[in-house]
């Protein structure tokens, strides 16, 4: 079977010149820490993401990859007792500063979770709309439009468009986690999040996500978490290796561009890793 | 461009803490308010029983003071009254204390039945079906108990009597049975043997299975397992599964009302016709009590609720802790 | 991809393996157990006959509680120490689950056969308004009653559902150390006696409010008992919500309020609707409070707001103090209506519950 596919020609109505290029906004984190109580995470983390590109982030289990994505859209202070510091800049405004509401910033921020979650309530056509009913948003052209073109972009278009109606919950794994992109991309992020989010798909359907990834990144910024550094090396312009061992909060070992970090690392830590000497 | 990020150097400060701001809309802080206010009226409804019952019932226990819980009689019509729960405390408390004689012993055994024994495609509709007699209104229970269980039980009662009668609670001085504190026991214990099962499965579930499997693969049997590794395990647990059972034994109302022939004398003779029952006595003379007849019963109210509540309470507490000792918090 | 099959030996002289079952009871065993079982019917059969002992429930427990002991003194004999005890454990464990059951077959039975005597299409439609003493069971009926019930269980509902759910929403939507004290106090709540519930109410709308005995009182008193059933299983059911669910809306930037009303309660819709059924289930026969609230009559008062109201648990009861065979017929035919209802309104929970986990 071949699965090396070039994307497939778009065969949707909508032509792609209306798609919002572009959109995708700079993140960054500096000298960022978070804490769990008193257990602290993440410690002193500063890291640029350039806007509409990937930066994937790599390293070990329980290096704090999935936290830091959280606290990125504020979604680390759910957790009780949690606190941070530093701070992060979406094109240079600070997330955390005062006034600025959990909620503003997540819709900018958006996120794809590990366990493809559609809504077990809602349609297909609905989950894709929840962002707008969810954070009362109004649309301003027609939602069927809205609903194609991220279906569209999140590659589900044609295996969906018959059934619109149905639940989501009926799709494939791989097919839920492309809902779920679909749903996030509907408010119009301008950063989407992604914690591992082929870690619980098939080799197939992860070779789907990627292409997905590739085709949105014009439209907006991604940051993905991932454990698999052949999908880092495949899908990310940037990557971050992080490492935090014995207990100690994880920080940044390495930054760059992933093909220099990946063939020429400057960090022997870098170089372990990535050769699978260790995690 | 490679940028490689280290630590900050010596002399640098660590990181300071940041305060995270999360002003909520006011839509999500009127949402908070709607919940919590309606989590907080199940405090505030605790709060008005107590306020309401005892001043509608200050009047009454004004006048008969301290004697309210020590005299026997009830003729609050009386001028002066005379009134009091003793003999009703005393029945309530027998009654509740059969009824758990009886419900521990079978609803702990059904428990590890459930949980132990069965095999599985029984376990699910076992626990339906004792769930089920938690579901039967008080009501049916007490006309099953009148009609049915007490005739049924006075040759029982009359061989307890006849061949332990030297045991003061079995003996009886007429040989009359039925309407007894007995019957009542037998049918309470059948009410509250839903939670004390339901409560003390929940507690031996959580034992860990590799513990138990451990207890087996080192060559005990099945009930060494139970003795020195469940049972142990659920003590604490079967106490306060054994109090709620007794909390709601103290308060059951209408099958005792329909059961029992209360006669204020306080008697440890359970198999007689006879004995006392707070709650049941506030049904029986409610319909019938003139105004100052109303207000004793609410006073007789009053003294269940601090009851009932008080043993709730601490069986809350013991079941919790014996949860959360467990490292499981609910 | 090939696959090399090792070849088996010789495949004639290897029979095809028997299933073997460890733990089934063998036929040996089952043949043991039943002649162990028979010698205890008879013994029974001969004590009864002998001694002045009698009766079908007499004779059920005597026989039960002979099994027991034959199978102990049996086992003993024959096993080890250890082993027997065991044995007498698994007795024992395994009987006090049939004692726990036994009693609601009794009970449904009895009910259903009293009750069916007592039942006439009458008593859905006629009320005890003209109704004398004399008249035989098939006159009258509990129409009054039943609308009554509807009235007030239905009032009692529109209460505590929300405010139920409301609870349960705080409870497991917004925990902390005050969550605690709260589910503590739902908790001790559920265990009040129900007649204190009547009672409270009682005290505060028919003489502090000078409001009078009515079906809205009585709907009141039930919504007490209700609330902490509601509460406490519409949290369970809100818990199995998974927080997947919850995080993705709050990252497509719903606030909290909007993650809750349109998302988490709509996926535990049917949890919801098992609570309520549950709350309903266990207020529908309750009579102790319903004495001091709705009072009771014999005739239709449609109005809930405004004087005496009867209810099915309140007729059943009056009737069967009722020393009238006549009277105590009707009662139990109400008995069977009201024992109907709340086995329906089990099963429909239940049935509602497990559609939950399938979905």
């Amino acid at each position: 079977m071949n699965m090396t596919t070039t994307p497939a020609p778009p065969v949707s109505m909508i032509d792609p010149a209306v798609l919002p290029t572009g959109n995708g906004a700079t993140l960054e984190a500096r000298t960022v820490a978070a804490w769990f109580a008193e257990h602290q995470i993440l410690d002193d983390i500063s890291l640029a993401m350039p806007a509409n590109s990937v930066t994937a982030i790599i390293g070990p289990s329980g290096c704090g990859k999935s936290t830091f994505l959280r606290v990125l859209n504020r979604m680390h202070e759910l957790v009780p007792k949690s606190s941070l510091a530093g701070e992060v800049l979406l094109d240079g405004a600070d997330v955390y500063g005062i006034g600025v509401r959990p909620a503003e910033t997540r819709r900018h921020i958006g996120m794809v979770f590990q366990k493809p979650n559609p809504f077990p309530t809602m349609t297909i056509r609905e989950n894709v709309l929840s962002g707008l009913k969810l954070a009362g948003i109004k649309n301003e052209g027609s939602n069927d439009d809205l609903v194609e073109r991220c279906l569209d972009q999140a590659g589900l278009w044609r295996e969906v468009k018959d059934r619109l109606g149905s639940a989501g919950g009926a799709l494939s794994g791989g097919q839920q986690q492309r809902l779920c992109i679909a749903r996030a991309l509907a408010v119009s992020p301008r950063v989407l999040l992604m914690d591992e989010p082929c870690s619980a798909l098939d080799p197939t359907s992860t070779l789907r996500i990627e292409e997905t990834i590739r085709d949105i990144v014009g439209s907006v910024t991604i940051v993905i978490v991932t454990h698999n550094m052949q999908q880092a090396a495949r899908v990310s312009d940037y990557t971050a290796f992080f490492l935090g061992d014995e207990g100690r909060p994880g920080t940044v070992v390495e930054f760059g561009p992933t093909s220099e970090l990946f063939t020429a690392p400057n960090d022997p830590r870098t170089e372990d890793y990535i050769n699978g000497r260790f995690g | 461009m490679l940028v490689a990020v280290t630590t900050l150097p010596d002399g640098v400060a660590a990181p300071v803490r940041r305060r995270i701001v999360a002003s909520p809309t006011r839509a999500d802080r009127a949402f908070q308010a709607l919940v919590i206010g309606a989590a907080w009226s199940v405090l505030a409804i605790l709060g008005l029983i107590f306020l309401f019952l005892f001043m509608e019932a200050w009047p009454a226990l004004h006048q008969a003071g301290w004697s309210f819980l020590v005299r026997f009689q009830w003729f609050p019509d009386l001028t002066p009254p005379v009134f009091g729960v003793a003999a009703l405390l005393v029945g309530t408390l027998v009654i509740a204390l059969v009824a758990l004689a009886i419900a521990l012993p079978v609803a702990v055994g059904s428990a590890l039945y459930v949980n132990e024994y069965a095999p599985r495609w029984l376990a699910r509709p076992l626990v339906t079906m004792i769930d089920l007699l938690a579901a039967i209104p008080s009501l049916i229970y007490g006309m099953w108990g009148l009609y049915w269980l007490s005739p049924r039980l006075n040759g029982t009662s009359r061989w307890l009597t006849d061949h332990l009668g030297f045991i003061p609670i079995f003996h009886t001085s007429r040989r009359v049975f039925g309407s007894s504190m007995f019957v009542c026991g037998i049918v309470v214990a059948l009410m509250i043997l839903p939670i004390i099962a339901s409560v003390t499965r929940e507690v031996f579930a959580q034992v860990p299975r590799t513990t138990c499997e451990g207890a087996l693969a080192l060559g005990g049997t099945r009930w060494g397992m139970v003795r020195r590794v469940i049972l142990p395990f659920g003590r604490s647990g079967m106490v306060g599964a054994a109090m709620l059972g007794l909390g709601r034994a103290l308060g059951e109302t209408i099958a005792v009302a329909l059961i029992l022939s209360i006669n204020f004398q306080i008697t440890p003779h359970i198999l007689e016709p006879g004995g006392g029952s707070v709650a049941a006595h506030i049904a029986n003379q409610f319909p019938e009590a003139g105004l100052a007849g109303r207000k004793a019963l609410v006073a007789a109210g009053l003294v269940l609720f601090v009851v009932t509540l008080i043993v709730n309470m601490v069986a809350r507490v013991v079941v919790n802790r014996s949860r959360s000792s467990r490292g499981l918090v609910d | 991809m090939t696959v090399t099959t090792v070849p088996s030996p010789n495949p004639a002289s290897l029979p095809t393996p028997t299933r073997r079952r460890p733990q089934a009871i063998t036929p040996a065993e089952g043949v043991r157990i039943a002649g162990v079982a028979g010698v205890a019917v008879i013994l029974t059969a001969l004590v009864f006959l002998a001694t002045p002992l009698s009766g079908a429930f007499g004779s059920v427990v005597f026989a039960f509680a002979a099994f027991v002991a034959l199978e102990v003194v049996d086992v003993s004999l024959r096993l080890d120490p250890q082993a027997a005890k065991d044995r007498t454990a698994t007795i024992l464990i395994t009987g006090s689950a049939g004692v726990a059951l036994v009693p609601l077959g009794f009970i449904v039975w009895y009910v259903v056969s009293k009750g069916i005597g007592g039942m006439h299409p009458g008593f859905f439609t006629k009320t005890l308004e003209e109704v004398g003493p004399l008249d035989p069971a098939s006159a009258g009926g509990a129409e009054h009653a039943i609308i009554g019930s509807v009235e007030q269980v239905g009032l009692a509902s529109l209460i505590a559902t929300p405010l139920g759910i409301l609870t349960a929403v705080y409870l497991s939507e917004y925990p902390g150390r005050l969550t605690r004290v709260v589910r503590f106090f739902v908790d001790s709540m559920s265990g009040i006696p129900s007649v204190v519930a009547g009672l409270f109410i009682y005290t505060l709308w028919v003489v502090r409010l000078e409001k009078g005995f009515s079906g809205l009182a009585a709907a009141m008193a039930l919504s007490v008992l209700m609330l902490p059933t509601v509460a406490r299983t519409a949290e369970e059911m809100l818990k199995l919500v998974p927080d997947g669910l919850r995080e993705s809306s709050l990252a497509l930037g719903a606030p909290k309020w909007r993650t809750v009303t349109s998302i988490v309660l709509p996926t535990a819709r049917s949890g919801l609707i098992t609570a309520g059924i549950l709350g309903v289930a266990r207020i529908a026969g309750e009579t102790a409070p319903l004495l001091m609230t709705a009072f009771g009559t014999d005739s239709v008062n449609v109005n809930p707001t405004k004087g005496a109201q009867s209810s099915l648990p309140l007729f059943v009861y009056q009737r069967v103090r009722n020393a009238v065979p006549s009277q105590v017929a009707r009662g139990w035919a109400g008995a069977l209506v009201l024992i109907l209802l709340v086995l329906t309104l089990f099963t429909v929970a239940r049935l509602f519950g497990r559609v939950r986990k399938a979905a």
